[in-house]
């Protein structure tokens, strides 16, 4: 009986539900891409990373800022690994603004502690210059942007093993993929460029990326490494801005294992001793019902 | 066995010293060691322990991260991102901080979910549930507060809808509003006094914990029968007993809660929250954190500003008229085969209105709202008092010790120790 | 009322008495490591973060513009360093102390680069308790401290109490004639 009365509310909630769930969403899921560093044991691809921050480099810098990165990140354990000399020469290609000693502001190459410098000077600039809307900037972008897969995987995705926390990395490699010609008859106004991914397909950004314009690392035997193809580009990135957006991940992960696994085996522990010192008491009493008790 | 002396006896020169001038070993002794609990009390009855322990977790996480955090509109965002990646494990402290609050509702949902079905709000126990009710009022307001410090644009927009909401009382609405504010709108110096009363709140919350704590002494604690303890046959002493049992439910609470922190940190958070605060755009779904959904849901069934406002807050406080509501004299719904199934019926209700405060306020959602807020005060206001007067009770257990062993068998156990069995009888 | 908790350790000489009593200890052990182990994040926490650690670039000092007898500040780790011009008369003056005097024994050749000692580069905190000596003061002419009336001498000695120690010399090396770099050693990064 209390079973059918919750299911019955359950149902009706979810039927009324499902009746107002037609709000005609015609913008489809991304794609669920596979990822390195997805689930419990999950780590980046440091090659990966290294290629995503090259795509991020020739291309996206343009235009998007990536504020909270420093240089020096770039070097740190459970990111690109790119090794000091290299974040070195590469924070010395950029310039950064200091004071002198008479207060005159001057330049100065870039340091592995400085932020990466971002290609407008303040959001007003990027947002002049980019018809009226600053582009974001990249540092937690992954983790700022997601997608509804409503009920029941809203549930599921919390689980270990079948969980799923990477809907902003998918979203951003969808957007990166989902350009297209708009449908018959339907016209996009001037600065907007259709994308299926994006919520009411009318996005600002143009196509970003195109096939073979970000030349890669070959690899030993001179063949590439990976596919140069947009598709690749937009993994790449969406992984690159995983870790922007987590450097810690790695660590996170590791160290989730091993305090989960320490309670699970001291809850044991505490479990066994909990009986031995309830036994003095002739035992403990378990369940919500009374005639369920066991006697003694 | 109300408010019973303690029965500590200091055993040093140095311990009897102190004990004569503050007896506070003692206080403790008789609150956490020599305290008589009911011997059948199941796992809800360790959401205290639990509980208590997420209220230090926070504190101190939450000191803690104070010690980088910088509430002002311009470098909040930047002093998280600066604890997440630049302080040493300052992501772990603040996603125990953050998946904290969630746990921390969790535990208090399934103490107050324990707290309805065994009817422990019933005399004499109303003013230990009042001062909870006082607690979860404390923990919302504390939440709502603390949820603002990121200055993501759910904080911003957050905080402006909350504080909009008080600016729908009569009269001084508009006044408490820029009270709030610190000026014309939500800006900089509402989040620094934010900051200030999220770090004042969860210390009045201990102290009204401290006087949960001390209701809860002299009444004694309820049990899943409802009936009070008649002898020492009833009672297990609290330490090592309920010590222990207390222990092992929290370390498995810990390890649920460790899965949140290191597998699904963001997961109860909103992804809107990692966009810096932007006061010319608003989220497109902009939802509170889970634990408020039930309420955003009554609030949004009203069609009207004021009404709405009025009924999320009765939402809240009808809760504490429930011990005069409530007609049965019988505590435990174990024994009330119709009001148990009225509760399961709220119990659904409170998840689907949960569900709806997700969902987007149009079509078929508002009109399920409407019904499950209607439900939500009716089962309050007429399933309460109706029920209790012409439900049947089941038949009861004649004590405690007989809903363990079964009605008229011997207790044969070696429950308690000897020498306690052998005092005489304090209970009250 | 329950007066006295059952002793759950009543029961040796059962059987499992041995194993339970190791199960006991684990349990307690488990607990203690876990207690710590909690202290562990909060406690480093505490500790300079990766930013305060790259902020701590070396820092170039162009001595050019520095008049002899002129003491400059400077800040490194956010800390306060003196570099001094000395004449000839306070190197000699440095030189020239027997070491059997001081109170911390240090030649001056021993904080000075080698061939250039007309640079003297200390620490700029009092080593009792930090406050910022005035240059030029007191009976060595080196550095008197307001606060508690220590002497340093223009090697940055300390020569009367209650300080206990000379200014330390921060890491600094060369770069040319006219320019060092505070916080590398040649060649090697401070630590």
């Amino acid at each position: 009986m209390t079973r059918l009365i919750a299911a019955s509310v359950f149902a009706a909630t979810l039927g009324l539900a499902a009746a107002s769930a037609e709000d005609g969403h015609d913008t489809p899921h991304p794609p669920r891409e596979k990822w390195s560093f997805s689930g419990i044991f999950g780590r980046f691809d440091e090659a990966q990373l290294q290629r995503g921050f090259q795509v991020y480099k020739e291309v996206c810098s343009s235009c998007h800022s990536m504020n909270f990165v420093r240089f020096r990140n770039l070097a740190e354990e459970g990111g690109p690994s790119f090794s000091t000399g290299q974040v070195k020469a590469l924070a010395a290609e950029y310039k950064v603004k200091e004071q002198n000693d008479v207060g005159e502001d001057v330049d100065r190459p870039a340091r592995p502690g400085d932020a990466v410098p971002p290609p407008f000077p303040n959001e007003k600039a990027a947002a002049a210059a980019n018809g009226g809307k600053a582009p974001p900037d990249f540092s937690v972008l992954s983790k700022a942007r997601t997608y509804s897969r409503g009920f029941p995987w809203f549930l599921i995705d919390a689980l270990p093993f079948v969980g799923y926390t990477e809907h902003g990395v998918d979203y951003i490699h969808a957007i990166l993929t989902g350009y297209e010609d708009p449908p018959d008859g339907k016209e996009t106004p001037a600065g907007t460029y259709y994308n299926i991914y994006y919520p009411g397909h009318l996005i600002a950004m143009p196509k970003p990326l195109s096939d073979g314009q970000v030349t890669y690392a070959k690899g030993a035997n001179g063949e590439p490494v990976v596919p140069e193809t947009v598709n690749q580009y937009g993994k790449d990135i969406a992984a690159f801005l995983a870790w922007t957006a987590e450097p810690h991940m790695m660590a996170r992960k590791a160290l989730g294992f091993r305090v989960i696994l320490f309670l699970l085996i001291l809850s044991g522990l505490l479990y066994y001793v909990k009986k031995k010192v309830w036994a003095k008491a002739g035992g403990e009493v378990h369940g919500l019902q009374p005639e369920l008790h066991k006697t003694y | 066995m109300s408010a019973h002396a303690s029965t500590y006896v200091p055993k040093s020169r140095l311990a009897k010293w102190f004990e004569s001038r503050l007896p506070i070993v003692g206080l403790v002794h008789s609150s956490f060691v020599s305290y008589p609990v009911p011997r059948n009390l199941n796992y809800f009855w360790t959401f205290g322990a639990i509980l208590m322990a997420m209220l230090i977790s926070q504190i101190v996480t939450g000191i803690w991260l104070a010690m980088h955090y910088e509430p002002t509109a311009a470098g909040a965002f930047n002093s998280v991102e600066h604890i997440m990646r630049d302080v040493n494990y300052g992501w772990l402290l603040r996603y125990m901080h953050a998946n904290g609050a969630s746990m921390f509702f969790v535990a208090v949902y399934i103490h107050m979910f324990r707290a309805l079905y065994y009817g422990s709000y019933k005399a004499p126990r109303e003013i230990l549930y009042i001062l909870g009710v006082i607690i979860y009022l404390l923990m919302m307001a504390t939440a709502f507060l603390g949820y603002t410090l990121p200055w993501g644009q759910m904080s911003f927009w957050g905080a402006t809808v909350i504080t909009s909401i008080l600016g729908a009382i009569p009269v001084v609405g508009d006044t408490i509003q820029s009270l709030l504010w610190g000026g014309y709108s939500v800006g900089s110096p509402t989040l620094n006094r934010f900051f200030s009363l999220h770090y004042l709140l969860p210390f009045m919350i201990l102290g009204v914990v401290v006087l949960h704590v001390w209701a809860l002494h002299v009444t004694g604690q309820n049990n899943p029968t409802g009936i009070p303890i008649k002898s020492d046959k009833d009672t297990v002493p609290f330490t090592p007993y309920a010590t222990i049992k207390d222990v092992f439910a929290s370390m498995v609470f810990f390890a649920f809660f460790a899965y949140w922190i290191f597998y699904q940190p963001n997961y109860l958070g909103h992804a809107d929250n990692y966009i810096p605060a932007n006061p010319a755009v608003t989220p497109a779904h902009i939802v509170p954190e889970w634990y408020f959904l039930p309420f955003y849901a009554i609030l949004r069934a009203v069609p009207d500003k004021l009404g709405g406002v009025v009924l999320m807050f009765s939402a809240v406080l009808i809760l504490a008229l429930a011990p005069w509501l409530d007609t049965s004299r019988i505590r435990s719904a174990n024994y009330r085969p119709i009001y148990r199934q009225f509760l399961w019926l709220f119990v659904s209700v409170c998840v689907a209105l949960g569900y709806l405060g997700a969902m987007p306020p149009e079509g078929g959602y508002v009109i399920a709202a409407r019904l499950c807020t209607a439900y939500y005060f009716a089962h309050f206001l007429l399933v309460m008092p109706l029920v209790g007067l012409f439900e049947t009770p089941k038949p009861m257990p004649g004590s405690i010790l007989d809903s363990v062993t079964g009605p008229g068998k011997q207790f044969s156990g070696s429950g308690m120790p000897v020498g306690a069995a052998a005092a005489p009888s304090s209970k009250g | 009322m329950a007066n006295t908790a059952a002793n759950p350790d009543s029961t040796h000489g059962e059987p499992d008495g041995t194993r339970r009593d190791f199960m006991f200890l684990a349990t307690g052990a488990g607990l203690a490591v876990g207690g710590v182990a909690v202290a562990w994040p909060f406690v480093a926490s505490m500790a300079p973060d990766a930013e305060t650690i790259a902020a701590g670039a070396p820092l170039e000092v162009d001595l050019t513009p520095i008049q002899e007898g002129q003491i400059v500040n400077v800040f490194w780790r956010g800390k306060l360093i003196f570099v001094r011009s000395r004449s000839e008369k306070e190197i000699k003056e440095a030189q020239d102390v027997k070491l059997s005097e001081l109170i911390d024994p240090q030649a001056d050749s021993a904080r000075v680069k080698d061939g250039h000692a007309k640079w003297l580069i200390v620490y700029g905190n009092c080593t009792h308790l930090g406050c910022v000596p005035l240059g030029h003061q007191g009976q060595y002419e080196g550095w008197s401290c307001p606060c508690h009336g220590s002497l340093y001498d223009t090697s940055g000695r300390v020569r009367r109490g209650p300080a206990p120690a000379n200014l330390p010399v921060p890491p600094y090396a060369f770069e040319t004639d006219t320019k060092i770099r505070i916080g590398e050693e040649a060649g090697k990064a401070a630590a």
